[in-house]
């Protein structure tokens, strides 16, 4: 007698929880991984392609596989490395990383015809311009990916490093004068 | 136990070499001649910078606006001369990076002559509205080297009741003297500047806090307050930086300024001794900030002097009226040699902010040659932040900001304290300075790749509604040629 029951008792309670599981996969499916997910939002999504990866959401996936290191992304600097690494949990090392020097793209008067292709590819509508009109590039909303330069059949197009201008001067980091003390810091 | 509650305390500083005798005896020099071109910065100023309103080839009159304040904070400028306008370009500024800023170039006549101004007969008849309104139309900006508008900070004293205006004449960097000669010489005029601002803010009270090194300005302005119970004239004792406004308060009224607090919530607000004596003038005579007091000092220099020049002026044609060998010359500094800016040429205008231009030989500067440090904490001791500039420069080195930010970064003033003190010398202000300007371009670039998503987003949907009107026309498109074709049957169908 005990042993039907028991027998009853635990088959039915796990057809009931079997079904619940069945039920929670079907409703709270998740269709990719969450982090991938979070760590795209943090991408600047514009697809440049700078990281070696096809778009934003293949170098996501690349970093939550640990295939990709925190710095993966050029136009994100070093904010970006920093929250990518705060998400991931892992040790970033930004002293062995060098800043790269952030490039803009600038139009050369000269040789503008006014084709207006570079701005249609323009990711973030950086570049101002109309058909048979000289265009000129918003140096504060470039990102940097050369898109433009790809398609520009004058090669008008040209990265520039970025003008110092009073705005954004900044003092350098004081060298370090003794080799030994370099050593035990770095 | 008790009475190191009650005794007033001052927090770090350093006691550094004054220098000051080079100049704070001889009167100021009030003949120097008139350059033939000024070049003025249109910011002068904390805030936005002023927008030009004359054109090239304008002839303007000393005292008239050339360009008007814009915004909540700016301040306007105008000509320190009589003359005709020859430029508004790029020209470098003064500072370390010399980079270009805009400027408005003035070729001098010669005739030096003011744009006519009417006098007020009784200024303290005017509303305390009407006093800002008319120190902010001088363009009048805090002359202690934070050049912050003063008719701000007289709105923001009357709006939060302050009880104590501060007059600070502490002058505590090494070789100036300028604010030391003023109270000298024009003691009334500053007093009478003090009373405008005190009407200006709706107070009563002034403290006047004037560094125990300068006892002929303390008795100076002594005699000139006697008349007016309250407005005190304190000495106050000489340590770097007494002159920090949160150390001055601090001292003078045993109030300690929050964190992240102006020092106008504590009901204490604090100006210049320059600042007040511009205030005078630009009230009782109508004449804007168009001059000031400079001390040219240092090893280098042959007539050290306080000089009273128009801004504007080129420093090489003040190096030339001071005799300044310029081969002796080892660092040009404007301001003083703990806060001062280390300028890389002399073909840089002076501006609101120089209180002073050094000139310093090789034997004056600091040994640089740097050591490990020793952790001897002479620079936690000299700190009058409170702050621990050993471990901030620490954390710096190995880039980790973040901990820099939390131990205090942001509370650091750059006074130098920790780098004079350092028996390693160990370029400690440079690596705060470095770190603050890091940690501003962090943000920067954070708020930049905000920007750059927000520009994708709006592309993208763009783009889409592109392609659904599109989309929408060739659907229309095809539905006209489908009906055209239906017609056409149908007229077949009727032939």
């Amino acid at each position: 007698m005990y042993v039907i029951l028991a027998i009853v008792s635990l088959t039915s309670l796990g057809l009931f929880l079997g079904l619940l599981l069945g039920i929670a996969a079907k409703y709270l499916k998740v269709e990719s991984s969450p982090v991938v997910d979070e760590l795209e939002s943090l991408l600047p999504g514009s697809q440049c392609g700078q990281c070696g990866f096809p778009g934003c959401r293949p170098a996501a996936e690349a970093l939550a596989e640990g295939k990709a290191p925190a710095t993966i992304c050029p136009p994100g600097g070093s904010a970006l490395a920093e929250q990518i690494a705060a998400l991931l949990g892992m040790d970033l090392d930004l002293s062995a990383v060098k800043e790269p020097e952030l490039l803009v793209a600038k139009v050369s008067e000269a040789t503008c015809t006014g084709c207006t292709r570079c701005f249609k590819v323009c990711p973030t509508d950086a570049i101002v311009g109309a058909p048979k009109q000289i265009h000129a590039v918003v140096a504060d909303a470039c990102i940097g990916c050369k898109k433009c330069i790809e398609v520009c059949p004058t090669e008008c197009l040209q990265m520039h490093p970025v003008e110092v201008t009073l705005r954004n001067w900044r003092w350098s980091k004081p060298a370090l004068p003794l080799p030994e003390a370099s050593g035990a810091v770095c | 136990m008790l009475s190191l509650f009650s005794k007033k305390r001052i927090r770090g500083g350093v006691h550094a070499e004054q220098h000051k005798a080079l100049t704070a005896t001889q009167a100021i020099v009030s003949n120097f001649p008139l350059p033939e071109k000024l070049y003025i910065p249109l910011q002068q100023h904390v805030g936005k910078p002023a927008e030009p309103l004359i054109r090239v080839g304008d002839k303007v009159l000393k005292g008239q606006l050339l360009a008007y304040s814009q915004g909540m904070i700016s301040a306007p400028v105008h000509a320190p001369s009589s003359g005709i306008i020859l430029d508004v370009n790029d020209y470098p500024a003064p500072h370390p990076s010399a980079l270009p800023i805009r400027m408005i170039v003035l070729e001098t006549d010669g005739k030096d002559e003011w744009l006519p101004a009417p006098i007020v007969a009784d200024p303290f008849q005017l509303t305390p509205e009407d006093i800002s309104l008319r120190v902010g139309a001088a363009g009048i900006v805090g002359l202690g080297g934070a050049t912050f508008p003063t008719a701000v900070k007289l709105n923001m004293g009357r709006e939060n009741r302050i009880d104590t205006l501060i007059i600070n004449g502490a002058e505590c960097e090494p070789y100036l003297s300028c604010d030391d000669r003023l109270m000298q010489e024009r003691a009334g005029q500053i007093i009478d500047g003090v009373r405008l601002m005190l009407h200006g803010m709706e107070s009563d009270n002034a403290v006047i806090a004037i560094e125990d090194n300068k006892q002929e300005a303390f008795l100076a302005m002594q005699a000139a307050a006697l008349p007016y119970p309250l407005i005190k004239v304190i000495q106050i004792p000489t340590r770097y930086p007494m002159g920090w406004d949160r150390q001055l308060i601090r001292y003078v009224t045993g109030k300690e300024v929050p964190v992240g607090c102006r020092s106008s919530e504590i009901g204490v607000t604090i100006h210049n001794v320059g600042t007040a004596y511009a205030t005078h003038k630009a009230i009782r005579l109508g004449q804007p900030l168009v001059n000031r007091v400079i001390t040219v000092s240092g090893g280098a220099v042959a007539r050290p002097m306080n000089v009273e020049v128009p801004l504007g002026t080129l420093i090489s044609e003040l190096f030339n009226f001071c005799n300044v060998n310029s081969d002796l010359t080892a660092r040009i500094i404007m301001g003083g040699p703990m806060m001062g800016d280390s300028l890389p040429h002399t073909g840089l205008p002076t501006v609101k902010a120089t209180s002073g231009i050094l000139a310093l030989t090789q034997s004056e500067l600091k040994n640089t040659d740097e050591q490990p440090c020793i952790r001897c904490a002479s620079c936690v001791t000299v700190c009058p932040a409170g702050l621990r500039p050993l471990d901030m420069a620490n954390n710096i080195r190995i880039n980790q900001l973040d901990v820099a930010v939390d131990i205090g970064l942001k509370d650091c003033i750059s006074c130098g304290c920790c780098s004079y003190i350092c028996p390693s010398n160990i370029p400690l202000v440079q690596y705060f300075k470095y770190a603050s300007g890091e940690v501003a371009a962090r943000q920067q670039a954070q708020h930049k790749s905000e920007q750059t998503k927000r520009l994708i987003d709006a592309r993208n949907a763009r783009m889409e509604r592109i392609a659904r009107q599109q989309e929408e026309e060739e659907r229309v498109w095809i539905a006209a040629k489908k009906e055209r074709e239906r017609l056409k049957a149908e007229q077949e169908a009727l032939v």
